[in-house]
């Protein structure tokens, strides 16, 4: 075939060859891409998945730094086994506005995409002190130090605004009220009206039980709303995604 | 190990790529047949796989594939296979009086092991493995007799579908113990005089004329959720404070703490979360540990 034989042309041409190859390697990357930012059944569309709020979202931050992610992953796989264990198997739109993700890679512990009230707050705060003390078949370590480790939420602010340049819609009331609503969240005796009205069904509690706003509070307000945005009894996914 | 020696053609017979070092020639051979065959079957098969299999981006969605293949469908599908197999025992367990449950072996024999999954699934982080609780952190024993909210297979069941003191909820079984000391409700005196009155009726040491001082103490602010003789009351999930079993401990320390601060014990309710199959399940699986009355 005397198509086939100019490949020679290319190959002792090296310029050529690199340029080719560019375009060989940008024509794959855009078929593969471009489809997912305009088809509809990438994500579909669910009702009810919410930005975090300031102080889910704090907690999400002490999530990723203390590398949760490494030992649990946050994505339920349409198998038997992991929707009887963990519950409905997740949706994209669940982790649309997780930057990065948290579906994570491996599970040395259990998958947390369904953790939210699964377990009570005081659970939670025992558990994540000295998970052996309520788990003793556990090999997690202790993280008891988040109770003494006081936050007060002076970046978060910030941070929604970041979250908001790469597609979080964060609105400008919920940036005006961010440190407002970052205490309010871990405070049931507080005008919470106000976080509830932005953020839907945001759970209002004294997360760690302390008096004072500390990580735990983040992390265990973060917790607390894996997966529980979706109201699966009401919500239907079409089974041809 | 290998006798056959490779056959060589000498350079001049075959065309070379033009590549040339040190008089070194780079030869041209043309790719075995049986790759190339291999090659041209996998670019057919991938064709086929793509019409099969949802694959090509259109304008609003990908190719179905005319297999209808879906991981959503499939595992729908092997769920209900399993849910049909059981739909029988199922439905007989929901239809049947909760009371009865326990006394039935047909319904027992599929109960128990399916309760036993669940329990391992979503109590044992807070009830152990065992169900044997977690002593002096709240969560309490399931295989003793000594109940906060009743024992009965009605009410186990009620416990695990609406929860203890959640927010989400609003059938969930609630009380509140008062913060006496946080609050300011107790002097500190009086807080030490009931501790020691509640070490008294649970037959540990105590300071007997402090105790006695305690008494009164206690007929004003407890004896309403605990009862008179501090045997409790399970309609209030009040804890017996006469026995040898503790939520948070029985020391003096920890007793103190409890009147100073209080205690509140949170259930998350199952409801929405579990079948009631599974609640019943679970239920007949913790009345059947022992206690169960």
């Amino acid at each position: 075939m005397a198509f086939l034989d100019k490949h020679k042309a290319i190959e002792t041409h090296a310029t050529l060859l690199m340029v080719l190859s560019l375009l060989v390697v940008t024509i794959g990357g855009i078929v593969q891409i471009v489809p997912l930012f305009y088809l509809e059944n990438t994500i579909e569309d669910v009702e009810g998945v919410r930005p975090y709020t300031p102080l889910e979202l704090a907690g999400r931050d002490i999530y990723i730094r203390e590398g949760c992610y490494v030992c649990h992953s946050q994505m339920i796989r349409p198998m038997r086994d992991e929707v009887e264990r963990y519950g409905h198997y997740s949706l994209a739109a669940e982790s649309q506005y997780d930057h990065p993700f948290q579906w994570g890679s491996k599970r040395t512990g259990p998958d947390l995409a369904r953790v939210g009230g699964r377990y009570s707050d005081a659970w939670h705060v025992d558990h994540l002190t000295d998970p052996q003390s309520v788990v003793p078949e556990s090999v997690m370590p202790k993280y008891g130090y988040l109770l003494n480790r006081e936050i007060d939420g002076r970046y978060i602010r910030d941070i929604m605004g970041t979250h908001r340049i790469v597609g979080v819609p964060y609105d400008d009331a919920m940036l005006e009220n961010a440190v407002a609503d970052f205490t309010a969240q871990a405070d049931p005796n507080s005008d919470y009206s106000g976080l509830q009205e932005r953020y839907a069904k945001a759970n209002v509690s004294n997360f760690d039980g302390q008096p004072q706003l500390t990580e735990m509070d983040a992390l265990i307000a973060y917790l607390q709303v894996l997966g529980t945005m979706v109201d699966f009894s009401t919500f239907t996914p079409d089974a041809s995604r | 190990m290998c006798a056959k020696q490779v056959t060589k053609k000498p350079a001049g017979q075959v065309e070379t790529t033009g590549h040339e070092w040190d008089g070194i020639e780079e030869l041209n051979n043309p790719m075995p047949r049986w790759w190339v065959w291999t090659f041209y079957a996998t670019i057919v098969w991938a064709i086929g796989y793509t019409i099969a299999y949802p694959a090509w981006p259109l304008i609003n969605g990908a190719t179905p594939g005319v297999l209808g293949a879906s991981t959503r469908a499939d595992v729908d599908a092997e769920i209900k296979r399993f849910d049909d197999a059981n739909a029988g025992i199922k439905a007989q367990l929901v239809a049947a009086p909760l009371a009865s449950i326990p006394a039935d072996q047909t319904l027992m024999a599929y109960a128990e092991p399916a309760g036993g999954a669940v329990f391992r699934t979503y109590c044992a982080q807070c009830h152990g493995s065992g169900a044997a609780g977690v002593e002096g952190k709240g969560y309490p024993s399931l295989l003793d007799d000594d109940w906060l909210w009743g024992g009965t297979i009605e009410d186990i069941h009620l416990t695990i579908t609406h929860g203890i003191r959640n927010t989400t909820d609003p059938d969930a079984r609630y009380s509140e113990m008062p913060k006496f000391g946080a609050d300011g409700l107790l002097e500190p005196a009086q807080i030490d005089a009931v501790v020691e009155h509640v070490l008294a009726i649970s037959g540990q040491e105590h300071d007997a004329a402090l105790a006695a001082e305690g008494a009164t103490v206690y007929a004003d602010n407890c004896a309403a959720c605990h009862g008179d003789a501090g045997a409790g009351d399970r309609a209030q999930g009040a804890p017996n404070l006469t026995d040898a079993i503790w939520l948070y401990g029985g020391s003096r320390e920890k007793v103190k703490e409890t009147v100073t601060y209080a205690r509140f014990g949170v259930m998350p309710a199952w409801a929405g979360r579990l079948t009631e199959d599974e609640i019943r399940s679970v239920a007949a699986y913790v009345h059947s540990r022992g206690g169960g009355e």
